[in-house]
């Protein structure tokens, strides 16, 4: 009897909160997963960089804070000399791969469709579409026969692989930007005389920067990050800090990885925000 | 006479566009240039090369001797006994391409069902706090693969913060050997690959119409069916992109399996190193890398088929 009563105002009660709480685009327990994967996206980098301030010798033992393992890194004349080849390397790189893609961008946009055209794209995206591995055994074969040949063991090889896989990254931030950009500047450029190369340095350029600048620094990131590549392609006593730690992590672990790491992700985290924070000022 | 005039006009006039679009091919392709050669030397060649010594005679110790061999493919999927020459099937292979594509396809599995409700959360925030999550996404996406596999294994060792807790509040009594399982790489491929299915999907349901799902709900749709089949129908592009993303690097994975397999759970990507290694078989090494590529790009054609029914789809 009371259940049949109180029936209507269990309904209206529940239409109210119903109106109140009913949302279109709610999901029930997909905020929940997102949470836990925003979680997990963190949290195991926390261990990581809290270690790094170890005083202890060990990765899992809390003994009090200290920079002591920031000290033997710095000190460590390994880790100095794959530092140090590691931002040559990735400079060279990114310098080089942003001129290329720039100029590449600038001959596949904003231009008729041309015969070669999707072949020049497949090329330019073949860093991203063939798995590292196999880019990185195929550069291993061909430069040991260079190697044999000429005998040349230097840091060239190490920069026109890095340069490659480089280039598509770089061109694809620049080529978005090319493509929002109409060219009626350009014109007006040009029909008051201006050359094209001034047209270019004086127009295009200063328009392109940002989408120069996103591409270079992601370049930069790229090749400072490589593992697989370098690891293949180096010649003995050419480490990079990424292969240098993964040659770490086969022998004991100590917190001095920890606090590498620490440092790298505090580079790549900076690199990011920058890139994050200019690309958005320009959206706006 | 005038007429022969304007023809003539007419004649230098589409010459004159003949050369300038001429001029315009070879400006654009001048330009292209230094890029494509650098590729050529350093991404499309090799792969040239490596086809080649595919086709060679391992060296005794590495490297190839020049002479033609079918050997190294024969080897990919055969096994020929070393005492009486019996042909039987590279199980070892087989064993670890048949993991590469389980332990890939789980990845891309769990990345989605993980992804997916993340991707969706974040298109549903208002517009000013979106950014704010998508960018929490992003910071892992650009740091170190290998910093992030590391920060994976330090967790997951039985000395690590998860066993450490389970300890704690009494769930296990032993530690759980998590390190060097294919469990252990399972979890480090999708925590390493999961930005690459959350962003696609991501940049899917942002231009999703929310429209749609209150013109179902108008019509008595529940929400599992409005998530099938409108949500999910439409948004399939950025799954089936970010399933492809996912996939490519987990098959060809290499820092991770290393890393959390601790060199016996092999993936494709250790079997090819090791044949440059110790194996020192480099036309078996290159024969089993073109193998990875010839899967990778059966799985890119797929993409490419999807994508345009997909797109086909949303015409009709």
């Amino acid at each position: 009897m009371y259940a049949v009563r109180s029936g209507p105002v269990l309904v209206k009660i529940a239409n109210m909160m119903f109106k109140q709480k009913f949302s279109v685009t709610r999901m029930p327990g997909f905020s929940v997963v997102a949470m836990i994967c925003f979680f997990a996206l963190y949290m195991p980098l926390a261990p990581l960089v809290i270690y790094s301030f170890n005083e202890g010798n060990n990765i899992a033992l809390w003994e009090g804070f200290s920079l002591r393992w920031y000290g033997s890194a710095w000190e460590n004349e390994l880790v100095q000399g794959a530092a140090i080849r590691s931002l040559i390397i990735a400079s060279f790189a990114s310098v080089f791969a942003t001129i290329f893609a720039t100029m590449a961008a600038l001959g596949t946009t904003r231009t008729k469709p041309y015969r070669g055209q999707m072949t020049i794209y497949a090329m330019i995206n073949q860093p991203l579409m063939v798995p590292e591995i196999v880019t990185a055994v195929a550069l291993l074969i061909l430069f040991a026969l260079i190697k044999q040949a000429t005998n040349y063991h230097g840091f060239a090889y190490l920069i026109i692989a890095h340069t490659a896989f480089c280039i598509p990254f770089a061109y694809l931030p620049i080529k978005a930007r090319l493509e929002g950009m109409d060219n009626t500047l350009e014109i007006a450029a040009a029909d008051l005389y201006a050359r094209p190369f001034k047209t270019f340095r004086r127009i295009t350029l200063p328009l392109l920067l940002p989408g120069i600048f996103a591409g270079a620094m992601l370049a930069f990131v790229i090749s400072l990050d490589d593992v697989v590549i370098t690891e293949f392609v180096k010649s003995a006593g050419q480490d990079t800090l990424p292969t240098y730690m993964l040659g770490q992590l086969r022998r004991a672990i100590t917190p001095e990885i920890n606090a590498i790491s620490t440092v790298l992700l505090g580079v790549s985290v900076l690199l990011v925000t920058l890139i994050f924070f200019m690309s958005r000022k320009r959206g706006n | 006479m005038d007429k022969d005039a304007t023809q003539a006009e007419e004649k230098q006039n589409t010459n004159l566009e003949e050369v300038v679009r001429q001029q315009t091919v070879r400006r654009n392709i001048l330009l292209t240039t230094p890029a494509l050669v650098v590729l050529f030397i350093a991404a499309s060649g090799p792969l040239l090369v490596m086809f080649l010594f595919s086709f060679l005679t391992p060296g005794d110790y590495g490297g190839v001797k020049w002479e033609a061999s079918t050997q190294a493919w024969f080897q990919v999927f055969f096994h020929t006994d070393i005492f009486d020459d019996t042909v039987s099937i590279a199980d070892a292979h087989l064993s670890i391409l048949w993991r590469s594509v389980k332990l890939s396809g789980l990845t891309t599995i769990l990345c989605f069902v993980l992804g997916f409700p993340t991707a969706y959360f974040i298109a549903t925030r208002p517009a000013e706090s979106r950014n704010f999550w998508l960018f929490l996404v992003t910071i892992p996406f650009w740091t170190n693969l290998l910093i992030r596999t590391f920060a994976v294994l330090e967790i997951i060792r039985n000395a690590g913060v998860i066993n450490s807790f389970l300890l704690a509040i009494g769930v296990i009594d032993a530690p759980l050997d998590m390190l060097y399982t294919d469990t252990a790489i399972l979890l480090g491929m999708t925590y390493v690959y999961i930005p690459l299915m959350i962003l696609p999907i991501y940049a899917s349901l942002e231009r999703f119409d929310f429209r749609l799902v209150e013109a179902g709900y108008d019509l008595y749709a529940s929400r599992l069916k409005v998530l099938k089949r409108i949500i999910v129908p439409l948004i399939k592009p950025g799954v089936i992109a970010g399933s492809i993303l996912v996939f490519i690097p987990s098959l060809g994975a290499y820092v991770t399996p290393r890393i959390l397999g601790g060199g016996k759970n092999l993936m494709l990507g250790n079997l090819i190193e090791l044949q440059f290694g110790q194996g020192r078989n480099w036309p078996l090494g290159a024969a089993l890398s073109l193998t990875l590529l010839a899967i990778v790009m059966i799985a890119l054609i797929f993409y490419v088929r999807s994508a345009q029914r997909a797109g086909a789809g949303k015409d009709s």
